[in-house]
């Protein structure tokens, strides 16, 4: 049996919109690259979803949102892992997010990383094992 | 040890990480069972088993609701496939628990098989240990989508339900020799569809062959998760069963049990990994392995070889 840690995500869709393609794109990539990946299924409310990252342990969380509302959904999400003493959980996500409202998530740190359409799986896969890496290492 | 300590004053933080620590094989994870032990043995376990897609999860989330209402905390953990190729796992039980996720007092935990054959994870059972230790009154324990013979779960619970769906009519009568012998409770699910009286006739045919005279006969609970149907039902004989086990010694002897195989596994891991220690890279052992090899010896004589030198013999064990 392998010792080795196993990286845990959750993969959620936060809000109103009932597109989750991308999500299960996503998760299904994660999988096939070793990775244990919890589905919540469509229109979590942010509190349900900290609910899940907590029980769940992740390592990371990622948020796919298409409807828009991701200047709202981003802030709430990091705002509720840290009520809960779990601001040590990587916040990544994706969706239709403009140019400047990235920039604004990735500077305010209410998204470590966004990853929109047509940006390659194994781009995703690459930058979490990286931040699992530098995180396990600094810890 | 704070992380033992945060989980027995209810910090699910704490269960969350030591759930994830012990699943890992972690360093700690003896520590943490060891501390946690004492505070285990209130909660009553129950096990629910069928195949993939008879409804599982959405039947443990309607019964989830019924518990609920009686302030009855549950703890569920829900097993799904790790990949065999990848050691990767779609988790996807939560999907069907909804109701539950705002719910402090429903933790749910999901968890991939990795590796594991029969129906549970490696650490299924110390799982449900640290939920039973956070105090959760309940604790159900989902298994993966199972086939004819993956039965560990009955060793892990007090109560086993298996899920049938009217679809497996027919094949009731092909599978009854695995998994249709570890039922305590029937439930016939998506009872809405067609044949599904002939489902229940047919486990009814199946319990009607069984000579042996048992005190407990499984009831048959026609459920439709959808519309909640039968669920109320499906309570009432969980509890009736529970009552059954309670009177008399019979839950206890479960239990004794189930603790027995426990000591045994623990003491097999430790004999094999301190043999292992003193035996693995030893000339001798390569040897040993050469003269297999060259079909001067055989396995057999080879394991007493190398076991001699142990010297297994030497202790007496005391009365």
């Amino acid at each position: 049996m392998s010792k080795e840690r196993k990286i845990r995500v959750l993969v959620a869709k936060p809000g109103l919109d009932g597109h989750d393609r991308g999500a299960k794109v996503v998760a299904r990539a994660l999988r096939d690259a070793g990775m244990e990946v919890v589905y919540t299924g469509l229109h979590q409310t942010p509190e349900q979803v900290v609910e899940a990252a907590i029980q769940e342990d992740v390592d990371v969380l990622g948020l796919s949102i298409l409807s828009g509302a991701h200047m709202t959904l981003f802030p709430r999400v990091k705002e509720l892992l840290e009520e809960n003493n779990a601001g040590d959980i990587l916040l990544i996500g994706g969706g239709i997010i403009p140019e400047e409202d990235m920039e604004e998530l990735k500077e305010k740190g209410y998204a470590q990383a966004l990853f929109t359409p047509g940006i390659p799986t194994d781009e995703i896969v690459e930058w979490i094992r990286n931040a699992m890496e530098s995180k396990t290492s600094s810890a | 040890m704070n992380i033992v300590e945060g989980l027995i004053k209810g910090d699910r933080r704490a269960l969350a990480r030591a759930i994830s620590l012990v699943e890992n094989e972690d360093s700690s994870k003896n520590e943490i069972l060891k501390g946690v032990y004492t505070h285990t043995g209130k909660a009553y376990i129950i096990g629910f088993t069928g195949s993939p897609g008879s409804g599982k999860s959405s039947l443990v989330d309607k019964l989830v609701s019924v518990i609920r209402r009686e302030g009855l905390t549950v703890g569920i953990v829900a097993i799904d496939p790790t990949s065999p190729f990848t050691g990767g796992a779609i988790l996807g039980d939560r999907i069907r628990m909804q109701e539950h996720t705002e719910d402090k007092d429903v933790f749910i935990r999901s968890m991939g098989t990795r590796g594991s054959l029969g129906g549970l994870s490696r650490a299924t059972k110390d799982a449900v240990q640290l939920l039973d230790a956070f105090g959760k009154d309940i604790v159900i324990i989902e298994t993966v989508g199972v086939g004819q013979s993956e039965v560990d779960v009955v060793k892990n619970a007090d109560t086993t339900v298996v899920v049938l769906t009217p679809a497996s009519g027919d094949s009731v009568q092909t599978i009854k020799a695995g998994i249709m012998e570890i039922a305590n409770i029937f439930v016939v699910n998506k009872s809405d569809l067609p044949n599904a009286d002939r489902t229940r006739t047919e486990i009814n045919l199946m319990l009607d062959l069984d000579n042996k005279k048992k005190e407990w006969r499984p009831p048959i609970i026609s459920t439709i998760s959808l519309t909640s149907e039968g669920i109320e039902e499906l309570w009432e004989e969980l509890k009736k069963h529970r009552q059954f086990l309670e009177e008399g010694d019979r839950l206890a002897a479960i239990r004794r049990e189930r603790v027995k195989r426990e000591i045994v596994d623990y003491m097999e891991h430790i004999i094999k990994s301190r043999l292992w220690e003193k035996i693995s890279g030893t000339t001798l052992f390569e040897k040993t392995i050469e003269k297999i090899s060259q079909r001067d010896l055989d396995p057999i004589s080879g394991a007493e070889k190398v076991l001699e030198r142990v010297n297994l013999d030497n202790h007496e064990f005391p009365e």
